[in-house]
């Protein structure tokens, strides 16, 4: 599978997520490699390891607003740091499951680890690039980073 | 003669647990499900708590997540249909391969309903659950 393939998977996975779970969608854009400096993490990431098949890091990193609205379309009236912490992981979580429909069953996926802050947390696996896939939904700009050898 | 006694259909009731390592996704399986006759009985946060609150609460449905810690939604399934053939479980996960839906039937699932879906895709699964 090309890497422009890879990448369809997961940016599918994104569309897929938004329009059922929050019904408005979400435009993904360009992909890019992160070349010379680690990604830009935002108030929460969400990180999934892969083993396997393949193997690396998925995470998803977005704004506290944005996870608070995402929470208010859901219905849901729990807008506690424990609550944020817990969408952000379910949304790694489904976007990275999901992308076994194009990867197979052998992508195994860890349960999410969850940071909070701005810092960079990642450890990326060696000779690998972070290919960055950027997510706009409403005003909102998330990100979807995908890294696998 | 009345036949009106004769043309009332019987009513089974069902217990609900639900079984996911995400709150978010257990209050919305809770807030979502409309169905009449079904009574939830409790959540838990994985596979060991649900054997546990299995033990004390009895469910006659069950929706159950895959990927979680401590223990696994297969381990768990495998173990609630060792203790009670006749539960019905609809397996609701991410992992969206067909393998992993066929592996989740092997081992005594009764359904399974794919990450993300809607209230009507959840409540049609658990409606085809009841009617297993």
């Amino acid at each position: 599978m090309t890497q422009e393939a890879e990448v369809g998977i997961f940016i599918d996975s994104v569309l897929g997520y938004f329009n059922v779970t929050v019904q408005h969608t979400a435009q993904c854009g360009t992909p890019y490699l992160a070349i010379g400096r680690s990604p830009e993490v935002s108030d929460y990431t969400a990180m999934i390891k892969i083993s396997g098949k393949r193997e690396g890091i998925v995470y998803f990193t977005a704004p506290r607003s944005m996870l608070s609205v995402m929470l208010m379309r859901m219905q849901e009236t729990d807008m506690s740091h424990e609550n944020l912490c817990d969408l952000v992981g379910e949304i790694a979580n489904t976007f990275a499951g999901n992308a076994r429909r194009g990867f197979g069953h052998q992508f195994n996926i860890s349960v999410p680890t969850v940071v909070c802050g701005s810092k960079d947390p990642m450890e990326y696996p060696a000779g690998t690039r972070p290919i960055v896939i950027p997510i706009d939904w409403r005003a909102y700009k998330a990100r979807l980073v995908v890294c696998l050898n | 003669m009345s036949t009106r006694a004769a043309s009332i259909a019987p009513v089974t009731f069902h217990r609900l647990m639900i079984v996911d390592d995400s709150n978010v996704i257990r209050r919305r399986i809770e807030r979502a499900h409309d169905l009449p006759f079904v009574e939830l009985v409790g959540s838990a946060r994985n596979g060991r708590e649900a054997l546990e609150l299995h033990a004390r609460t009895h469910p006659t449905i069950v929706t159950m997540d895959l990927t979680m810690p401590e223990m696994d939604g297969n381990e768990c399934v495998e173990q609630l249909v060792r203790r009670d053939p006749d539960i019905r479980i609809l397996v609701i996960s991410a992992l969206a391969d067909k393998a992993t839906a066929i592996d989740a039937l092997e081992r005594g699932a009764s359904g399974f309903l794919c990450k993300p879906f809607t209230d009507r895709q959840l409540n049609d699964a658990l409606r085809k659950l009841i009617e297993y």
